[in-house]
């Protein structure tokens, strides 16, 4: 998809301005966190478990090519077929072949964030064929014409009166009186559109959550059930995975699975997990005809052996954008890809480059939420820093900040004069504010000033402070 | 160069591999043991300990469950749970020797039985499982001529009949007697764990988003059988 991460700042101010977002918003605050700690809460060996995974995906990505070579030779074995693609160019056009090879005219969707990654939605209507969505989320954003604002909940930001106006505009087919407030009234009739698109689709295309390179088995792990009608009923089933969602077997995507489901939406495990291995056997009463997996790099390759390489490890389980509080302010779209909250800050800049995405890794507190709560344990923030160091070096920081910047380092290397500057300023500023105790605007300071009051200084700084202090001590 | 051997050549870049550097050996050790994780002790059960662990843990995801004593009863089971939740006795059943043999006509002779994979019209499927995992309720379904994977998501209603000697602590138990079952995995194996539900409008939970809306075990046989 086009990325609008460049204009993150504009983004975000608009987001922030937004009533039926920032309502939508809270139910993430409410519906994820608690939910998450009562689900480890059950579970003693989750911390175990979490280490363990990390272990599973290190090992893996050490050794990538020779179970990348594993799962192909498996999916071969069982009478499916491995298309290796090199990025998202070559991805739709591998997806299109298969379409085409079948006379496709409709093809269902399971839940890909990597199909997003490819926009593979526009491209396939451009070809003529009309690609249908079929988890609800995905579903209510393909009839508001918008992208995912949540890798596992993609239209956490819309409200259900949102969702209610969408289907009396779409589903023009019903009845206009009928009753569609209700949450209930809206997943019904959902269900009731949609079971016939399954019927009609000639292609089904998932995500997968893992590949298994014991097995040649794709894996996809959902609440809903519409992956499994979208891949069960069609002639073929298209997966389309990036290369780092291989494991190498079955006891390690049971590992991970149970750090998986806990940390995204809070159950102990999701409804439906299901691992699929190649086409419909010959005696099988039902199943695709054909099974192809659509493997994807698009950038991944290179982030091996680099200081992102651990982001590989990540299973899209949304947590950290769940507790990530500018994720919260802003939601998903300021974020202008793919991927929001703090894995799309990192992993954005590593697939669409630092160019366009370096606003990303800055929208960070360094709160640190976002690494306590990754079951992969991806340290996210140092990875942040990473790529504010890179901006830096490339020079693509404001002129402003790098100028802020260098004048602070000039001080920093010279501890003498930088206690000196401070001292110095602090107790100005100590004076000047002394009679409110706080400054409503401030030279230089306005992004702060603009939105909050700044608290005056106590008129000393804590080195000074801190160096009296262990002077007495000394003399005690 | 094809687009396969460009993208495991990036790789091999990436992580500098070395032709004779024990990473095969590694990999193959791997995959030859498959060695498990930590697994949970809360599955680390016997017998009727371990059946009520199941039953605890799929009535926490909203699936239902009635225990008969032996396979006999299953048929009159069934009949009165649709007749429960007002469905007409109407279904559609899995293919397999193990429901084929019940006594439909003598202890349920109103229901009305078609065999086969599900149609778009189908209300009330009813298959075998070939495990449940305790540890959260879990069924384990697979693919294959005696059990269509459309019976598990087309119909509103799924009844599950499920053995007491088929319920295993832990998902690692189940993949051992899958994989003694015979070669490689069949095509659709499907961990089943409670109805279809969806929390995508205002993260309220909705069962029956796509899949069924009820999930229904009929747990054959006690503690004894299981130990």
């Amino acid at each position: 998809m086009q990325s609008t991460s460049h204009a993150f700042k504009d983004n975000a101010h608009r987001a922030l301005g937004d009533p039926e977002l920032q309502r939508a918003m809270g139910h993430v605050r409410s519906g994820f966190i608690d939910k998450r700690l009562d689900a480890i809460g059950k579970l003693p060996e989750f911390e175990e478990l979490r280490d363990r995974a990390k272990a599973i995906k290190d090992h893996t990505l050490a050794h990538l090519d020779l179970y990348l070579e594993r799962y192909e030779a498996k999916v071969t074995e069982n009478g499916g077929k491995v298309h290796w693609c090199a990025d998202a160019e070559e991805a739709r056009q591998a997806v299109l072949r298969i379409c085409r090879s079948l006379g496709a005219k409709t093809v269902t969707k399971g839940k890909s964030m990597v199909s997003e990654e490819i926009a593979l939605n526009d491209f396939l209507q451009e070809q003529g064929i009309e690609p249908v969505e079929t988890d609800l989320g995905e579903y209510i954003i393909q009839i508001r014409h918008e992208p995912p604002s949540h890798i596992i909940a993609p239209a956490v930001h819309v409200t259900k009166e949102q969702v209610e106006a969408d289907f009396r505009r779409v589903h023009g087919h019903l009845p206009p009186e009928r009753p569609l407030s209700e949450p209930t009234q809206l997943v019904s009739e959902a269900r009731e559109v949609l079971r016939q698109r399954y019927l009609e689709a000639d292609v089904g295309i998932t995500g997968a959550n893992f590949l298994i390179a014991e097995t040649g088995s794709s894996v996809i792990v959902t609440n809903e059930g519409n992956g499994d009608l979208t891949q069960t009923l069609p002639k073929a089933h298209i997966v389309i995975a990036s290369l780092e969602k291989v494991v190498p077997t079955l006891e390690d995507a049971s590992s991970i699975l149970r750090v998986l489901a806990r940390s995204a939406t809070g159950q102990e495990f999701s409804a439906y997990t299901t691992f699929s291995t190649g086409p419909r056997r010959r005696d099988d009463p039902d199943g695709p005809g054909e099974y192809h997996v659509i493997l994807l790099d698009n950038g991944r390759s290179s982030m091996l052996g680099t200081e992102f390489e651990e982001m590989l490890r990540c299973i899209r389980c949304g947590a950290c954008m769940n507790h990530c509080p500018v994720y919260h302010a802003v939601g998903g779209h300021a974020y202008g890809w793919v991927y929001p909250g703090p894995m799309g800050a990192v992993l954005t800049p590593s697939l669409i480059g630092v160019h366009e995405a370096g606003h990303l890794p800055n929208a960070s507190t360094f709160c640190g939420r976002c690494e306590s709560v990754c079951p992969m344990r991806i340290p996210l923030p140092k990875m942040m820093r990473h790529w504010r160091e890179r901006e830096f070096e490339l020079h693509q920081s404001p002129a402003k900040a790098r100028v802020g910047v260098e004048l602070w380092a000039f001080f920093a290397k010279r501890p003498r004069l930088y206690r000196l500057a401070t001292g110095l300023a602090i107790g100005l500023l100590g004076r000047l504010g002394r009679r409110r105790g706080r400054f409503s605007s401030l030279p230089l300071a306005g992004g702060w000033t603009a939105h909050r009051e700044l608290p005056a200084p106590a008129g000393r700084s804590f080195q000074a402070l801190w160096a009296e202090r262990n002077q007495g001590k000394d003399r005690a | 160069m094809s687009g396969r051997d460009s993208i495991l050549g990036a790789v091999r870049r990436s992580l500098q591999r070395r032709p004779d550097d024990g990473a095969a050996a590694a990999v193959a050790a791997r995959l030859g043991e498959h060695p498990r994780g930590p697994v949970p002790q809360r599955g680390q059960l016997q017998g009727e300990a371990l059946l009520a662990l199941f039953v605890a843990q799929a009535e926490g995801v909203a699936a239902t469950v009635a225990r008969v004593a032996e396979a006999a009863e299953v048929p009159a089971a069934v009949a009165d749970y649709l007749k429960g939740v007002n469905l007409p006795p109407k279904l559609r059943m899995a293919p397999h020797p193990d429901l084929q043999s019940l006594p439909w006509k003598e202890r349920a002779p109103l229901l009305e039985i078609a065999e086969g994979r599900a149609e778009a019209e189908d209300a009330v499927s009813v298959t075998t499982a070939f495990a449940g995992v305790a540890e959260t309720g879990t069924l384990v379904l697979h693919s294959g001529p005696q059990s269509p994977t459309t019976l598990n998501f087309l119909p509103e209603t799924h009844v599950v009949v499920l053995r007491a000697d088929q319920v295993v602590g832990a998902y690692e138990e189940a993949w051992d007697r899958l994989r003694a079952a015979g070669e490689g995995l069949p095509r659709t194996v499907n961990f089943v764990t409670g109805p279809s539900r969806t929390g995508d409008i205002e993260q309220q939970i909705q069962l029956g988003a796509h899949g069924p809306r009820r999930l229904h075990v009929v747990l054959v046989g006690d503690g004894r059988a299981s130990a």
